[in-house]
């Protein structure tokens, strides 16, 4: 095959598919067994310094922050995030010191809420490093080729683009058509975090709402973590079968974790704390401030419990529940600095 | 003449590019203002206007203004809450008619930037990238930016093009094996509206906002623009429209202000 154009962005997380074919028959056991957890055992267990991680979700929606919180409060350093859309959960992550190379889709940007500040600083100091660009599409179409046990995936996205130029992406002339067509390779993280509304103790998961790519990045993962606002009976999940977004064999764990996705949003549960995330964009502007959340907000609680209590306990909650159910009105603090 | 209600520049650009959209269409759509006039075309002339978000929700009733793309607004009272291979695969088979962009730069092929300003490998501003931009510019039969006119922004050469326009030219789409028929309709700004020549690509005038004149909108572009002879202005916001941006879409005045 003619190879066209060849991006010069880092070939990040692949692997023959023969290597990981192999690997899942050596690593993966298709038993069905208690995995129930504690946040603190997955993370020392199952996430290794210079891992390269992916969060389930959609950057602040429905992310396992409780996983996030557990990996700075112990230290993992030198990680590499797949920013397929990285909001609040990579710049927490790289505001902390834990991750230093960006895989990029989407980074350094709080959406609505404009650009994040903490990681802009990294990586415009150069202390993080942006070590490849692709698009959204791109990065979940990465996670398919793996799903699939394929080496790359055929797309027509990055055409004739310097997100292209700068990926891990090549272009050949296709051989159906004549035509030029960009070959995605695929991503298969080390570890994945996906917070879901319901799951049984064997990891049989359940999400209500948009899956984004967590169907995709379930099964590309080599390790993957689910974290549940509740865990359910195994007969409901055997009642309803075609509910099951994740089935248990991908599973290496589940943690209990209910409001887990907290600042974020938990579709049909819980909306964004926007007071929250003010917070911390406002205190994220400088590096004492970062230590000042850190010191607060991680390091200075033992569990998630107390942590929820310290963001406003359960009238908090109850109040995220409200605006999440259109029966309270949204307030944004961020929301007057606002142009576009 | 009528009297003109008072109404800002963020939502005269909500109105003016809310018109551009059909009823019975598709449109993707991105943060901020691409939703709010997506937003208010489905509440004003375009009820059926068929709204898809990258994270997969499909023709979903937008209650109030999402925060994120991906959030539960974006699929509330949805016909279907799909994932991003479902939608992005939907719009590279030719179901979605517009894409909706913001941008930090364009240039005269209407091509993007919202990756860096400066060098990828020290930029000054670093910007966070494609997200689905790349995706939207590449797959939508047409694509509409909404972004700040100035000579910073619209510029002779992007820092990076992250998202395709007509790159070069003529032709450039088709020759780098991007789909057949799609690119940029049209630039809505502070300023007025742009479109694209159907012979050269380059962008053109189409409209000057009212109290603007087709010279400050020269002044405010760093290339050459083509002006043609029938530039027309652009109507202002109805008062039925203001009301819905303000009281609806986004009582919080997160996109639109707090004016």
């Amino acid at each position: 095959m003619e190879v066209l154009e060849q991006g010069t962005g880092a070939l990040l997380a692949w692997h023959d598919p023969d290597e990981q074919r192999r690997w899942i028959l050596e690593n993966k056991s298709r038993s069905l067994r208690d995995k129930r957890m504690s946040v603190k055992e997955i993370v020392s267990r199952f996430l290794q310094n210079g891992n390269y991680i992916a969060m389930g979700g959609f950057g602040h929606v429905r992310v396992s922050m409780i996983a996030i919180y557990e990996m700075i409060r112990q230290r993992r350093r030198n990680l590499t995030m797949a920013a397929k859309t990285g909001v609040h959960d990579l710049d927490i992550l790289v505001a902390s010191g834990c991750v230093d190379k960006i895989d990029n889709a989407y980074c350094c940007g709080h959406e609505l809420r404009g650009l994040s500040p903490a990681s802009r600083r990294a990586v415009e100091s150069g202390h993080v490093r942006v070590a490849a660009e692709i698009s959204n599409a791109g990065f979940q179409w990465r996670f398919k080729a793996a799903a699939m046990g394929l080496p790359f995936i055929p797309t027509r996205v990055m055409l004739g683009s310097d997100t292209f130029k700068h990926s891990s992406a090549r272009i050949i002339k296709d051989p159906f058509s004549g035509k030029p067509i960009c070959l995605l390779p695929a991503c298969y993280p080390d570890v994945a975090f996906i917070h879901v509304h319901r799951c049984d103790k064997y990891g049989n998961s359940q999400i209500d709402g948009a899956i984004m790519e967590d169907f995709e990045l379930s099964r590309a993962a080599r390790r993957l973590i689910i974290t549940t606002e509740r865990i359910i009976d195994e007969d409901r999940i055997r009642r309803a079968p075609w509910k099951t977004t994740i089935p248990f064999y991908l599973v290496d764990a589940v943690v209990e974790a209910p409001y887990g996705s907290h600042p974020g949003n938990m579709p049909y549960m819980y909306y964004f704390d926007e007071q929250h995330m003010t917070k911390w964009l406002k205190l994220s502007r400088t590096d004492e401030g970062v230590r000042e959340y850190f010191d607060r907000y991680v390091y200075g609680v033992e569990s998630f419990k107390e942590y929820l209590r310290l963001i406003g306990g359960d009238r908090k909650l109850r109040h995220l529940r409200r605006i999440e159910f259109l029966k309270e009105p949204l307030v944004a603090p961020w929301a007057r600095r606002n142009d576009l | 003449m009528k009297k003109e209600p008072r109404y800002s520049t963020i939502e005269l650009m909500a109105c003016a590019a809310s018109r551009i959209l059909e009823d019975q269409k598709s449109v993707f759509v991105g943060t901020g203002l691409p939703i709010v006039a997506a937003a208010l075309a489905q509440r004003t002339h375009a009820p059926n206007l068929l709204i898809v978000f990258e994270s997969g929700g499909v023709g979903p009733r937008v209650p109030t203004l999402p925060i994120s793309v991906g959030d539960s607004r974006t699929f509330h009272r949805a016909v279907m809450a799909s994932s991003m291979d479902y939608v992005m695969s939907t719009a590279q088979l030719g179901y979605v008619d517009y894409g909706f962009l913001g941008a930090a730069q364009i240039d005269m092929f209407g091509n993007l930037n919202t990756t860096v300003i400066g060098s990828h490998e020290q930029p000054t501003v670093r910007l966070p990238g494609s997200g689905g931009a790349n995706d939207c510019g590449s797959l939508c039969w047409r694509t509409i930016i909404i972004m700040q006119q100035s000579r910073q922004r619209f510029v002779q050469k992007l820092d990076f093009l992250t998202t395709p326009g007509y790159l070069s030219g003529v032709g450039a789409r088709g020759r780098a094996g991007l789909p057949f028929g799609t690119g940029p309709h049209r630039a809505v700004t502070q300023l007025g509206v742009m479109g694209f020549d159907e012979e050269t690509k380059r962008m053109k005038l189409v409209s000057v906002h009212p109290h603007v004149t087709v010279g400050q909108v020269k002044e405010n572009t760093g290339f050459e623009l083509i002006i043609p002879e029938n530039v027309t202005t652009t109507e202002p916001p109805t008062k039925k429209e203001l009301d819905t941006l303000r009281k609806e879409i986004d009582p919080a005045g997160i996109v639109l202000g707090s004016k």
